[in-house]
């Protein structure tokens, strides 16, 4: 029985969305994270069981190697791809509330910033850790965050920026959600971003890499 | 099509029919932290070292963007064209978002210089138009707008059109407007690289401007960097790129033999000249 969860994490940890889906090449033909997803299911695994013993270690792994080096940009988009594949059959047991998410975790690109790749793989992989992602877009400020902050009061919130020309955004940004809820987790990223930036500006987190960020996340909620 | 630049004695000129015009990057503090903490001290070393190697790379323009949090660009930028044109015979590019700081250091320029740049929404038009106008500079154009960055090579056609409809309207000559397709990350959608490269083909057929692109960031996220920046390269120089935004001691090489194979360098005097100087 084991094994289907084995193959589970196999699919999403090599991108194999689903049956179809021609990549990688060495699974051509066989079962994807979806079809895996939902023969567990019918098997009688619990959500909860395919979430942590295959779909959440399967992304850690796919982000560790991501921070090595090992694997690249596109290779870690086809894992979240088959992880969302996966997802579609856990997603109702979220909304029935059989399965609980670790919390939820609001990100977007700041002000004037329209770099949406960096954020796109953090919201990824926060995701792929068990986490509700709300993903404000790009070119979002204060307002958004607060916003999105007031209907879920609970949240993490993530900035991301790629240019120093906007990185000073996020100091405003920083400034304004702290004034609101002085107890609310920031994190800051993308590539012009230093762990001494981030202590000036007062925001909690710094991580040079998407897994961080879930690590982070995971070591709040533990 | 030529778009004429000048720094205070030089002339380099921007031609659709010409070799490629390269306008080196490498002053710009994102990914160079180096560059933030000595300007931070009023340290213009590191910037005059980057525009040495960029210039001993066969870069013909400059980019120069100074803009990090804290910093009073307004003041900076202005500085630093100083400094550089103090010690280099080169045309600059201003690069900054803050139309204050262009405007600041085109009052104190040498010479005819680009501004990188204005974009397609309407604050930005009216913003940097009036500016180029009144100081007499060149103007890159970035094919985005109110609705952002679309995928479709003809509505960034449409923009690159009203940013030079408009920049006539207020007489700035067409030549000085030079056109930026925008280049995304390949590695995040496959496609990226070919919108790009179909938006240059037809901003080169329709409106025969001079085009430029950042494009060092189509590689993010992938190995062998500076080999799919070459590969991207070389096809936009043959779809219409004129003068790319991009590390020269990286690029020149590759550049000048696209030149060369593109029948633009008679008697390969570029290209010959290209590799005997980078291999000393």
């Amino acid at each position: 029985m084991e094994v289907l969860l084995e193959k589970l994490y196999e699919a999403v940890e090599l991108g194999k969305v689903d049956k179809k889906s021609p990549y990688p090449p060495q699974l051509k033909d066989q079962d994807g994270a979806y079809e895996l997803a939902g023969k567990a299911l019918e098997q009688g695994f619990k959500p909860d069981d395919i979430l942590e013993k295959a779909l959440i270690p399967a992304m850690a792994i796919v982000g560790n190697k991501f921070s090595r080096k090992e694997i690249y940009v596109p290779q870690m988009l086809m894992s979240a791809k088959a992880m969302s594949g996966a997802m579609i059959h856990i997603k109702p047991f979220f909304q029935s509330g059989e399965t609980k998410r670790k919390g939820t975790f609001i990100i977007g690109t700041v002000t004037g910033d329209l770099h949406d790749i960096g954020k796109n793989l953090v919201a990824m992989m926060v995701e792929g850790g068990g986490w509700e992602v709300i993903d404000l877009g790009v070119d979002a400020g204060s307002d958004k965050f607060l916003k999105a902050l007031s209907e879920n009061p609970a949240a993490v919130i993530g900035l991301s920026a790629l240019l120093t020309t906007t990185m000073e955004t996020m100091k405003k940004i920083v400034a304004d959600i702290k004034a609101q809820s002085a107890s609310s987790k920031i994190l800051v990223g993308g590539a012009p971003v230093t762990q001494d930036f981030c202590n000036k500006i007062g925001a909690d987190f710094y991580s040079p890499d998407p897994q961080g960020a879930v690590n982070y996340l995971n070591q709040l909620v533990s | 099509m030529k778009t004429i630049l000048r720094s205070k004695s030089k002339e380099v000129i921007i031609d659709t029919e010409g070799p490629v015009t390269i306008i080196g990057e490498s002053i710009n503090p994102t990914r160079r932290k180096k560059l933030v903490s000595t300007l931070q001290e009023g340290d213009f070393g590191y910037v005059l070292e980057l525009a040495k190697s960029q210039i001993n790379a066969m870069a013909d323009i400059l980019d120069v963007n100074v803009g990090f949090p804290g910093v009073d660009d307004v003041k900076l930028l202005p500085e630093t064209i100083v400094q550089l044109q103090n010690h280099f015979d080169v045309p600059l590019c201003l690069d900054s978002p803050n139309p204050k700081a262009i405007e600041a250091a085109l009052k104190i320029i040498a010479g005819k210089c680009l501004i990188n740049s204005v974009n397609g929404e309407e604050k930005s038009i009216n913003a940097i138009l009036p500016i180029a106008k009144e100081y007499d500079a060149a103007v890159i154009g970035l094919t985005m707008d109110d609705d952002g960055i679309t995928n479709d090579p003809y509505k960034r056609l449409a923009i690159a059109e009203k940013i030079v409809n408009r920049a006539v309207q207020i007489g700035i000559k067409e030549e000085d407007v030079i056109i930026d397709p925008l280049a995304m990350a390949v590695s995040a959608d496959p496609h990226a690289c070919l919108v790009t490269l179909e938006t240059i083909r037809l901003v080169h057929e329709k409106l025969g401007l001079n085009i430029t692109q950042g494009a060092s960031n189509i590689s993010f996220g992938l190995p062998d960097r500076e080999m799919l920046n070459i590969a991207h390269m070389v096809l936009s120089i043959r779809y219409g790129l004129t003068c790319p935004i991009a590390n020269p001691e990286k690029i020149t090489a590759a550049v000048r033999a696209a030149d060369l194979v593109l029948g633009r360098d008679d008697f390969a005097i570029r290209f010959i000249e290209c590799s005997q100087n980078l291999r000393h």
